[in-house]
C-alpha cells in the first residue's frame, strides 16, 4: 500500500483470542504486515497487557473464557481515556443483536472469520488514519488550550500593570456616575478622572481602535500624561495636545483614539468640552433642557501637533446640570437579532427622561431593555458628570514617593510672559512646579495653585484685557465675555504679566511671597469696597469679591501697590499643619 | 447431510502462503486445539451444561472456518444452535458426526503436510 509515511510506521497491536490456531494465524498475518503484536488468550490477560504496553490498536474475540470480549472492551476503552485506541471485534457472530452489543461495549468495528488478509490490512490502515487524525486534533486542542492559558495569564499580568498606571482616579466622586467593564481596557475603552489642584475636574474618555493588548497598550501613555499633567494643574487643552502628540508619534497608521475631554469648573459654573470622534455628548440641564455636544474634531493620534485643534466648547453649567459622554460600544449594543441601540436609542431615551430618575440610570436601563440581557455591558462605557457646588471628592492619593531630598529653602525667582504668549501659554504649571520643589509646600499644592491661578487670571482678564467680570453673570454676557476675551488677546502688544516668587525659612516652617505685576492700567484699590471692607463689589473692573476673599482667606496678607496692578501675597506654612490641604475642596 | 467440502483448498493455500515455515505448527496447533474442544463438548454433554456446550461449539466453529474446514465448521454451527435452543437430545448424534468429520479433516491435513 502506498499510504502516507505515518501509516506505514509499525503499530503495536494487541490481539486476544482463546483459539490458539486463530491467534497464531492473526499474529503471523500482522507481523508480516510489519506490526508489533502482543497476544492474550482471554479478556483478563488482554486488559492487563493493555495497561502495561499501551498498544495503538486492539483486536478482540467476542467470546472468551475468564473475561469475555465485551467486558474487556469496556475496561480497555476506559483505560484509554482521551486517547483513541481503535478496537475491532473478531467474531463469527452473525446475530444482529450480538453485533450491536459489541459496539455498545466500545467496539469500533468487526472482523469476521475466516480472516481475509486484504480486509484486515485495509481496516487496520483505515483505523490508523482515524487514530492519527484524532491524535493531531487532540495535540492541537492541547496546544490551543495552553496558548489560551498563556494569553489569559499575560492579560491578567498586563491588567495589573494597567490598573496601576491607568487607575480610575476620582471616578468614585459623588458627582460622577459611570459604567465601564472591568476588562474594558482590552476593548480599547479608557475612562480617567482627576481633580484639578485648584478645584474642578478633568475627565477623559477614550476609545482606541482595535481590541485586545494592542488597544490596551495605547492607554498606558494616555493615562500617564493625563494623571501626570492634571495633578500639576495643566488645563484640558494642554493635556489634550500632549496626548495627541504622543499618540501621533507612537501609534501605527490606522490606529487612533476617539476621545473626549471634559474640564469642569464648579466655581465659575462652567464646563468645557472637546469631542474628537466619540458619539454626541449631552448637556442635560436641571431644567430638563438638553444640548447635544457633537464631535467637532478628528480623533487623537492622527493630526500633527501644528494641525491639531484643541479648542474647547465652553458652556455655562450650574449645580444640577449634568454632562454625559459615551463610547461607540454604547450605540453598538445589540439585541439577539443583531439590531443596534444606535443614536436613535439615545435620543428616544433622553426624550423620556423623568425628573425623579438620574439620566445615567435612564440610559443604562434603556440599553439593558433594548438588548434584553444579550451580551450586556461587554463593551460599553458611559459616564455622567454632575455640576455640583459641593463636589465631595477627596484628593487623589499621593502616588509619588516622597522625595528624600530636603529641597530648596532660600530662593527667589522672577518669570515674565509677554505679548502673544499671554494668549497661548499658561505659566501656572511651571510656577506650581517650582513651588513644589519645597517639601513643605508639596502637601499644599491645591492652595498654592489656587493663589497663583487667582492672581494670574485677574492679571490677564481684568488687568491686561480689562474685561468686566459682571458680564459673566448672565448667560448672554457669558458668551460675550469669552468672545471678547479671545478678540482682545489678539491685541496684547507691549503687555506682560510678571511673577516674582520668594521663599525663605522661618523657625517653624516657611514663607512664600508672591508678587504679581501686570502691564494693565490697574484699579483704584484704595476705594475698592472689597479691598478695604470685604463687602461685595459694585461694578468694579478688578477683583470680583469672591476672588479677593479667597486670596485673603488663604494667605497671611494681600497688599496692592502702585496703581493697583501690583499685588503682593504672603503665604506661610508650618511643619505641623503640612497635612491640611483645603484648597482641593471647592466651595 | 452437507454438500460442503472437507477442506477448502483455496483457503489453505492462502494460509500456507501467510504462514510459510510455520504452517506445520499451525496445523498441529489446530489439531491439538480441536481434540481439546471435542473433549470439552463431551464433558459439557455429560454434565448437561448447554451453555458451556454452546460456547465451545461457537469457538470450535470459528477456528474450523479459519483453518479451512468448512464441513466441520457447519457441524459445529449445528451443535452451537442445538445448545442454544437447549436441544441437547440431538447432541450425541451431532457429536458423533463431528468426531467422524474431524478424523477426515485430520487425515487430510496430515496428508497436506507430507506433500
Amino acid at each position: 500500500m502506498d499510504d502516507a509515511v505515518a501509516e506505514q510506521s509499525p503499530l503495536r497491536i494487541l490481539i486476544a483470542d482463546d483459539s490458539d490456531s486463530d491467534r497464531l494465524i492473526l499474529k503471523t498475518l500482522l507481523k508480516r504486515l510489519g506490526h508489533e503484536v502482543l497476544d492474550a488468550s482471554n479478556g483478563l490477560d488482554a486488559v492487563s497487557l493493555f495497561q502495561q504496553e499501551m498498544p495503538d490498536l486492539v483486536l478482540l474475540d467476542a467470546l472468551m473464557p475468564v473475561m469475555d470480549g465485551m467486558e474487556a472492551a469496556r475496561q480497555i476503552k476506559s483505560l484509554a481515556g482521551e486517547r483513541l485506541v481503535p478496537l475491532i471485534f473478531l467474531t463469527s457472530l452473525s446475530e444482529a443483536g450480538a453485533l450491536a452489543r459489541c459496539l455498545e461495549a466500545g467496539g469500533d468495528d468487526f472482523l469476521g472469520k475466516p480472516y481475509n488478509r486484504t480486509i484486515i490490512e485495509a481496516k487496520i490502515n483505515a483505523f490508523n488514519r482515524m487514530r492519527l487524525m484524532h491524535q493531531t486534533l487532540s495535540d492541537q486542542r492541547d496546544l490551543i488550550r495552553e496558548r489560551n492559558r498563556q494569553l489569559t495569564e499575560e492579560q491578567e499580568i498586563a491588567k495589573r500593570v494597567f490598573d496601576n498606571v491607568a487607575h480610575s482616579g476620582c471616578l468614585d466622586a459623588s458627582n460622577i456616575r459611570y459604567h465601564a467593564s472591568p476588562q474594558s481596557i482590552f476593548n480599547g475603552d479608557v475612562l480617567f478622572a482627576s481633580p484639578r489642584p485648584a478645584g474642578g475636574m478633568l475627565i477623559f474618555m477614550g476609545d482606541f481602535t482595535g481590541h485586545g493588548l494592542p488597544a490596551a497598550i495605547g492607554a498606558m501613555p494616555v493615562a500617564e500624561i493625563f494623571y501626570g499633567m492634571a495633578s500639576k494643574g495643566f488645563n484640558g487643552q494642554d493635556v489634550l495636545r500632549e496626548i495627541n502628540q504622543k499618540l501621533t508619534r507612537i501609534l501605527p497608521t490606522g490606529m487612533f483614539c476617539c476621545g473626549a475631554m471634559i474640564e469642569a469648573d464648579f466655581k465659575l459654573n462652567q464646563v468645557q468640552v472637546w469631542n474628537g470622534g466619540l458619539p454626541d455628548g449631552w448637556l442635560i440641564r436641571s431644567s430638563g433642557d438638553r444640548q447635544a455636544l457633537p464631535s467637532q474634531h478628528l480623533p487623537l493620534g492622527i493630526l500633527a501637533p501644528d494641525q491639531f485643534n484643541a479648542e474647547f466648547e465652553r458652556l455655562g453649567a450650574g449645580p444640577g446640570d449634568r454632562l454625559m459622554m459615551m463610547t461607540d460600544g454604547f450605540l453598538e449594543s445589540a439585541d439577539r437579532a443583531g439590531n443596534v441601540f444606535g443614536e436613535q436609542g439615545v435620543i428616544d431615551a433622553l426624550a423620556h427622561l423623568d425628573h425623579s430618575e438620574h439620566p445615567f440610570d435612564t440610559m443604562m436601563s434603556a440599553v439593558h431593555r433594548f438588548t434584553g440581557g444579550f451580551k450586556d455591558g461587554d463593551d460599553l462605557t458611559l459616564c455622567c458628570l454632575e455640576m455640583s457646588a459641593q463636589a465631595g471628592f477627596s484628593p487623589l492619593p499621593d502616588r509619588t514617593a516622597p522625595s528624600a531630598l530636603a529641597g530648596p529653602a532660600e530662593w527667589r525667582c522672577s518669570y515674565e510672559i509677554r505679548e502673544q504668549t499671554l494668549g497661548e501659554f499658561s505659566p501656572l504649571p511651571l510656577l506650581l512646579h517650582i513651588c513644589m520643589e519645597v517639601p513643605g509646600l508639596r502637601r499644599r499644592s491645591g492652595e498654592i495653585y489656587t493663589l497663583l491661578a487667582e492672581l494670574y487670571n485677574n492679571a490677564l482678564e481684568h488687568g491686561v484685557l480689562e474685561l468686566p467680570s459682571e458680564w459673566k453673570h448672565s448667560p448672554e454676557g457669558f458668551g460675550r465675555y469669552y468672545l471678547e476675551r479671545k478678540r482682545r488677546l489678539g491685541y496684547v502688544e507691549g503687555h506682560y504679566i510678571r511673577f516674582t516668587l520668594h521663599h525663605s525659612l522661618k523657625p517653624d516652617g516657611g514663607r512664600l511671597r508672591v508678587v504679581c505685576e501686570d502691564s494693565g492700567r490697574g484699579f483704584d484699590f484704595r476705594n475698592h469696597p472689597s479691598a478695604t471692607s470685604g463687602a461685595p463689589p459694585e461694578g468694579s473692573k478688578r477683583y470680583a469679591g469672591r476672588g479677593l476673599q479667597l486670596l485673603k482667606r488663604l494667605s497671611e496678607s494681600v497688599r496692592f501697590h502702585e496703581q493697583g496692578n501690583h499685588v503682593e501675597i504672603v503665604y506661610d506654612w508650618h511643619f505641623s499643619g503640612a497635612a491640611v490641604n483645603q484648597g482641593d475642596v471647592a466651595r | 447431510m452437507s454438500d460442503k467440502p472437507h477442506l477448502d483448498e483455496e483457503a489453505l493455500a492462502e494460509l500456507q502462503d501467510v504462514m510459510e515455515d510455520e504452517f506445520e505448527v499451525l496445523i498441529q496447533t489446530y489439531l491439538a486445539d480441536s481434540r481439546d474442544r471435542i473433549r470439552s463438548l463431551r464433558e459439557a454433554l455429560e454434565e448437561n451444561d448447554s451453555d458451556a456446550f454452546t460456547k465451545t461449539a461457537h469457538s470450535f466453529k470459528g477456528s474450523c472456518i479459519n483453518i479451512g474446514a468448512p464441513r466441520l465448521g457447519e457441524l459445529s454451527l449445528n451443535a452451537e444452535k442445538a445448545g442454544k435452543d437447549s436441544r441437547l437430545k440431538e447432541a450425541p448424534a451431532l457429536l458423533d458426526a463431528i468426531d467422524a468429520e474431524f478424523h477426515q479433516v485430520a487425515e487430510r491435513l496430515q496428508g497436506l503436510l507430507v506433500r
